[in-house]
């Protein structure tokens, strides 16, 4: 029998309703679990056993009650820490927040914990959430768990790395410009993003609010299904959310995909793909052909000018949310105060990183007066243009297929000194966060050294549930799902 | 139309960073090379092009003007690196009158 670390979150579900296993039980396996890999893999910043056991005996306690229980109910979840949680620190991998214990818990987390889920603690990411390697992290890199030379991508790497090596069944990441996807291609497991405004951003510590969202990393699309569902609808607390059902998504998940209609856009095949990566997803979308999906070749023109628009809209609003982070409210403060600016000055040049500093000059020169027209103005109506061809390939089309990234997993500070060569590993999953549609990574294949290759779906505003039918269908037709990294 | 390290000398001042002479550097050297990659967007006509600032329609919201509970002052006060807990304050550097 598979350990319980082993096991999906759909299948600790079943194994905690048919009485095989306590959530205790299922709890202290991954506790366990975290002890013997977390070292190697270093994914979280902090695990809460005490936590963990008492929300687990919580659940416990109800089943033996005969009391109502949450769809997740005694399933493990790991969070990562840009998602308050009350009392727990939330540091967002900076040293400018170490020590911040918010007051008050993030919507998803509380939607987490109201459906039963047990929460192991919080997880590693680029500083911030910028990043594409979870190197920028203020704390510690964290490492791919099919080569611990290798980054896991980020910014939710400690999510990805967590799930790929079984230290949680669940992750919550979040998908600014990739930040969910691209990790999850490069640890080999499945990850959403939710279209913009399907889960509450609230309490979410902010990066760039106009494309930020938070989604699902798991190792099946089931699983994937499953806790969107725990997590989305709309929120009073956040006025961008979307007031619209949340259907059952793991009903969508019925293995039929005859007649869907797929484009394979060409601007996401061209040069700078690696040929394994383009080779994968190509034999990857042979499959879901075989499966009935009818697909042609599609054209998104504007794909290349997405990177450079994001890099103007981003560090934007980067630079503006973090305006807040001064020394006097929460967070880390200098001890060399002088005036009242040269304490934001200085808390501001001592509790950021390099990467995270870089983003709020680029934001502030680009919302500077004079160039405003030039870069802001500008990315914003590129931004159109992105959405627009979306839009027009989507009234042919019920989804694109694509590679998440241009390479598999690369090794630590390999890129680490060239910030452009580290943001081209972004240029795939760029344009959903533009546009506001929901994309989905999942594993196709491996490459010569054995890391996992991931293929990308994107579909029009609200598709989860086509996006998952195609997903679970492929899933369900290949087994690179059930492979484990060594560890 | 590169910047000079002053210009990002001045950005920074602008940010409220304070930043070394190493940084300042460093930053104008990459983000002259961000800026060539943003001159690529002027390739692309967007004469009648509407700007986007979310992708999804976003309205003000109202609510009902009522009373709501909001966190306690103690809670808050908790977060704070150098609190006053006897006057209910954060301590901050003098602001008023100086020349700053």
């Amino acid at each position: 029998m598979a350990e319980l670390y082993e096991l999906t979150a759909a299948q600790i579900a079943d194994t905690l309703a048919k009485g095989e296993a306590s959530a205790r039980e299922v709890t202290d396996a991954f506790l366990a679990r975290i002890e013997a890999v977390d070292p190697q893999v270093k994914a979280f910043l902090a695990v809460t056993p005490e936590q963990a056991r008492a929300q687990a005996d919580a659940v416990d306690a109800k089943r033996r009650a005969g009391e109502p229980l949450g769809p997740l109910a005694g399933v493990p979840v790991a969070l990562k820490d840009n998602l308050c949680t009350t009392g727990i620190e939330t540091t967002c991998a900076s040293q400018i927040l170490r020590g911040f214990k918010p007051p008050y818990d993030a919507t998803v987390v509380s939607k987490l914990a109201e459906a039963g889920a047990v929460a192991l603690g919080k997880v590693n990411l680029d500083e911030f959430a910028m990043g594409s390697s979870t190197e920028n992290s203020g704390y510690f890199p964290t490492r791919n768990p099919w080569d611990l030379s290798r980054v896991p991508g980020g910014s939710s790497g400690g999510s990805a790395a967590a799930v790929a090596a079984c230290e949680a069944p669940l992750a919550l990441g979040s998908d600014t410009g990739g930040s969910i996807r691209q990790p999850a291609a490069l640890c080999g497991i499945v990850g959403l993003k939710p279209t913009y405004g399907r889960v509450s951003r609230y309490g979410l510590v902010a990066f760039a609010s106009s494309l930020d969202q938070i989604g699902p990393m798991t190792r099946t699309v089931e699983d994937a299904a499953l806790l969107l569902g725990a997590i989305a609808g709309h929120d009073p607390r956040d006025s961008t959310s979307v007031p619209r059902d949340v259907p059952d998504y793991r009903a969508a998940l019925t293995g039929d995909i005859k007649g869907l209609r797929l484009g394979v856009p060409k601007e996401y095949f061209a040069e700078g793909i690696s040929p394994e990566v383009r080779e994968r997803v190509l034999a990857a979308i042979e499959v879901l052909k075989g499966l009935g999906a009818e697909v042609d070749e599609c054209s998104l023109p504007s794909t290349d000018y997405g990177l450079a628009a994001y890099y103007i809209v981003a560090p934007a609003e980067a630079s503006s949310n973090l305006a807040r982070y001064d020394g006097v409210r929460y967070g880390f403060r200098t001890d060399k105060i002088g005036s009242h600016v040269e304490l934001f000055e200085r808390t501001r040049e001592e509790g950021f990183g390099a990467e995270v500093k870089q983003r709020i000059m680029v934001g502030t020169y680009a919302l500077s007066a004079g160039y405003y027209d030039a870069y802001y103005a500008k990315a914003q109506k590129v931004r159109t243009l992105i959405k627009r061809e979306f839009e027009q390939v989507f009234a042919r089309f019920d989804a694109v297929v694509a590679p998440t990234t241009p390479t598999t997993a690369f090794a630590l500070g390999e890129k680490s000194d060239d910030p452009l060569a580290m943001k081209l590993s972004d240029v795939c999953t760029i344009p959903a966060n533009m546009a506001g549609i929901p994309g989905l990574s999942q594993c196709c294949g491996f490459d010569a050294q054995g890391l996992p290759v991931g293929m990308q779906l994107m579909g029009p505003a609200f598709s989860e549930e086509t996006l998952l039918r195609l997903a679970h269908a492929y899933e369900q037709a290949t087994d690179w799902n059930t492979r484990r990294p060594k560890l | 139309m590169a910047l000079t390290p002053d210009e990002v000398r001045k950005v920074g001042s602008l940010a409220r960073l304070a930043l070394s002479d190493e940084e300042i550097d460093r930053f104008t050297h990459q983000i002259n090379d961000l800026l060539d990659q943003f001159a690529r967007l002027q390739e692309l006509d967007t004469e009648d092009v509407e700007p986007t600032s979310h992708a999804v329609p976003v309205a003000a919201l109202l609510r009902e003007d009522e009373v709501r509970p909001s966190l306690p002052r103690e809670a808050v006060l908790a977060m704070g690196p150098k609190v006053d807990p006897w006057m209910g304050g954060f301590i901050v550097p003098q602001v008023i009158g100086e020349s700053q």
